[in-house]
């Protein structure tokens, strides 16, 4: 603990002006772990967000670092969305994906986050604010890149700013870098291109998902590598090529290239696992899942790149200048002070604030994880299972090697009514 | 007026039906009440908005016409998705009706013991002991591409390629909806079946009526509430699923449910809220249709 507000205090002289005032007053309580005197009522925050980011062990950590008390309010993705806008008091911590943002700012339900009340809000990795890795080399950018929606105009803006702000519109958390998952031992040849999900060659043993924003942004990165169509921007398609997209998909439909689709993170880890399809969509903690069953499974890098998502955290409006927002400011800032950083880049997703999450991370699971390097010892899950043994690789390679190569972000279209409306008409077909 | 209908039927009647007659307006009479008026408002991205519109059903029936028309006449995608669940929902039926017949004829009639009877029910309750998704699940070792029956058929060389349509399929989605709701056949059936004069049976035999003449001139015809009751409870649930033709179909099979789970997840409130009422209605007429048959009142 001591180590921690040393390192705490050394890293406050990084932060200028009002920024560190405000560090200074949450800073010792999020970091010594003794509630303020102040506080009568219990420290409970209800937190609502995907089941699959609410881990148990984080929430654990929080209680025995902060006693915030966190009461998990798990829903589908789809159902983050509708809750914020349509029960904005039932919860008081949101953690939503970036790009929800077009719809949840208009609502006004969401309250912008004061980039001074975090103190690691400058350390916050550049792939958030400008759209760079920390080495400075542009990533893709098409879709609802979190640098487009990150910053407000003003504190109650609804508008995205085109450059940094002090108003946040979401402390990102968590990251990551999807792409195809195969069974290389039913393959048994090297994959290379995403137009392989339709491949002929995998007749009836592919899948795809049922999420109709992010199972468009996969049939374009398909599309665009079987040559189709090049797509100006595959996260903002017209009418066009959306019914372009949507053909192809359908007449794959029709010879029946396709075994399943998928909706649950649970049922794309069963088809991956019962062998009822060798390449699909997935993400990365699924196949994380199938391999820790003992069958082989890849996240195998793709030419052509990643399609990359972000979430971050976001206050209810329901809190606005209550005991609450600086419990919730307090919680946040606990989360990017390392220890669940480090967490979720053991899980396979990166964490916003890498620094931190360094600190708290062994030297060879740092090089494993992050910079792609042979493991130097067996690499274990945060829950203790073996996930790799010594010597072996991360697919993909590094942060950099992977973030570099994002071809696209999950993302809302403007067409996006058209688009459920095709979507439909394919599940239908 | 209230205080002479009070009069004429007794106060203690309407206060007790009373606590029902509120929960029933509250949760069911109202929310629906609702989905009708949302499905005439305007939506965006993000809100709905009160207005009066038929754009919702307009779009939902956009283009059908001009498609059947065309030189090539195909469905669009709604009357599609209505067809294939009518299609589903009355496989389901049919084949739960037979089943359910036969079972419930067996327990009402072959089985004298009462205890026995009970035994027999409550193994027709397996299927809901477990939850849902389970169940669901489970499915997958045992019709999937190297599940049980698979393996079993290739050991016994009756196939050379595992069977795919095994799962994944309009088969694998009528057996699991036969599997779950034949139940739901059954308890109505047995119920009509048991209170059915077993004098009546004897005075056939004794009238030189075959076996068969008995089933279709006095059984089948004094189960009928029974049989109705079961249909409308097998062809509004199977209507209205979208979960099991979901997961069993795997995904690729469209239903009415699907549709309008899809739009809510796109914050499509009034459209969803228009295939809603469009479905209601489709499911409606089928009650009425059924209870033309039967005035089931009137058996009760």
């Amino acid at each position: 603990m001591k180590d921690l507000v040393r390192k705490s205090l050394s890293r406050r002289g990084v932060i200028k002006g009002a920024g560190a005032v405000a560090a200074a007053v949450l800073g010792p309580d999020a970091i010594t772990g003794f509630p303020a005197v102040h506080s009568q009522a219990p420290k409970v925050l209800r937190y609502l967000g995907t089941a699959v980011n609410q881990s148990a062990d984080i929430a654990k950590k929080v209680k025995e670092d902060t006693g915030i008390i966190i009461e998990y309010i798990p829903v589908t993705t789809d159902d983050v969305t509708r809750r914020v806008i349509t029960q904005p008091n039932s919860y008081d911590v949101v953690d939503t994906e970036y790009f929800s943002l077009k719809k949840l700012i208009p609502s006004g339900n969401m309250l912008a986050m004061d980039g001074k009340k975090i103190k690691n809000f400058d350390k916050i990795t550049p792939v958030f604010t400008k759209g760079e890795l920390p080495s400075g080399k542009k990533i893709g950018d098409q879709g609802t890149a979190p640098r487009k929606v990150m910053f407000l105009e003003g504190e109650n803006s609804t508008k995205f700013a085109n450059s940094p702000t002090q108003w946040a519109t979401l402390i990102p958390t968590v990251y990551n870098a999807d792409t195809l998952g195969i069974r290389p031992d039913l393959i048994k040849r090297p994959i290379s291109q995403w137009k392989e999900l339709l491949n002929p060659e995998f007749k009836g043993k592919a899948a795809i998902l049922n999420i109709p924003s992010i199972g468009i942004m996969d049939a374009a990165m398909v599309v665009e590598s079987m040559g189709e169509y090049k797509y100006p921007d595959k996260g903002n398609m017209t009418k066009e090529e959306l019914d372009r997209t949507i053909k192809i998909l359908t007449e794959a439909k029709k010879v029946g290239q396709f075994r399943a689709f998928w909706k649950d993170f649970n049922e794309s880890v069963n088809l991956m696992a019962s062998g009822e399809t060798v390449i699909q969509s997935m993400w990365s903690p699924a196949v994380t899942a199938v391999k820790s069953k003992g069958i082989p499974c890849v996240y195998q890098p793709l030419v052509e790149g990643y399609r990359a998502w972000a979430a971050g955290f976001a206050l209810s409006k329901g809190i606005k200048g209550t005991a609450k927002a600086d419990l919730a400011y307090e919680f946040v800032n606990w989360f990017l002070d390392g220890w669940a950083g480090a967490y979720l880049n053991r899980q396979g997703y990166y964490s916003a604030v890498l620094e931190t999450a360094k600190a708290k991370m062994e030297p060879y699971e740092w090089a494993f994880w992050m910079e792609g390097k042979p493991a130097e010892k067996d690499i274990q899950a945060p829950d203790g299972t073996l996930l790799e043994k010594a010597g072996a690789k991360r697919d993909g390679g590094s942060y950099d090697d992977r973030m570099g190569a994002v071809a696209c972000w999950n993302a809302v279209m403007d067409e996006n009514d058209y688009m459920v409306k095709k979507w439909n008409e394919f599940i239908a077909a | 007026m209230i205080s002479k209908v009070i009069a004429e039927k007794g106060l203690p009647a309407w206060a007790q039906a009373a606590p029902l007659a509120l929960v029933f307006a509250l949760f069911f009479l109202v929310p629906l009440l609702l989905t009708v008026v949302v499905s005439f408002w305007n939506y965006t991205e993000y809100e709905i908005l009160p207005d009066l519109t038929a754009r919702n059903y307009i779009e939902a029936f956009e283009g059908c016409a001009r498609r059947l028309l065309a030189a090539s006449p195909e469905l669009c995608t709604t009357l599609k998705t209505y067809l294939t669940t009518l299609r589903i929902s009355l496989t389901v039926w049919l084949i739960t009706l037979v089943l359910g017949f036969a079972i419930a004829y067996f327990l009402a009639f072959h089985v004298r013991s009462l205890t026995v009877q009970i035994v027999l029910f409550l193994i027709c309750t397996i299927p809901f002991w477990t939850s849902n998704v389970i169940r669901m699940i489970s499915w997958i070792p045992l019709l999937g591409r190297n599940g049980l029956i698979n393996q079993a058929l290739i050991k016994m060389h009756a196939v050379n390629e595992p069977v795919e349509w095994l799962l994944f399929s309009d088969f694998a989605v009528i057996l699991a909806f036969v599997h779950l709701y034949t139940l739901f056949m059954i308890v109505p059936i047995c119920n009509s079946m048991m209170r059915i004069d077993r004098s009546l049976l004897e005075a056939a035999y004794d009238a030189g009526a075959t076996g068969w003449q008995t089933l279709t001139n006095v059984v089948i015809p004094l189960s009928k509430p029974g049989i109705v009751i079961g249909s409308i409870f097998v062809l509004t649930i199977v209507m209205g699923d979208f979960v099991t033709v979901g997961v069993m179909g795997g995904q690729q099979i469209a239903s009415v449910g699907k549709m309008i789970n899809t739009q809510m997840g796109a914050l499509q409130f009034p459209p969803a809220a228009a295939h809603a009422v469009i479905l209601l209605a489709t499911v409606l007429t089928i009650v009425w249709g059924l209870t033309r048959l039967v005035d089931i009142r009137k058996e009760l």
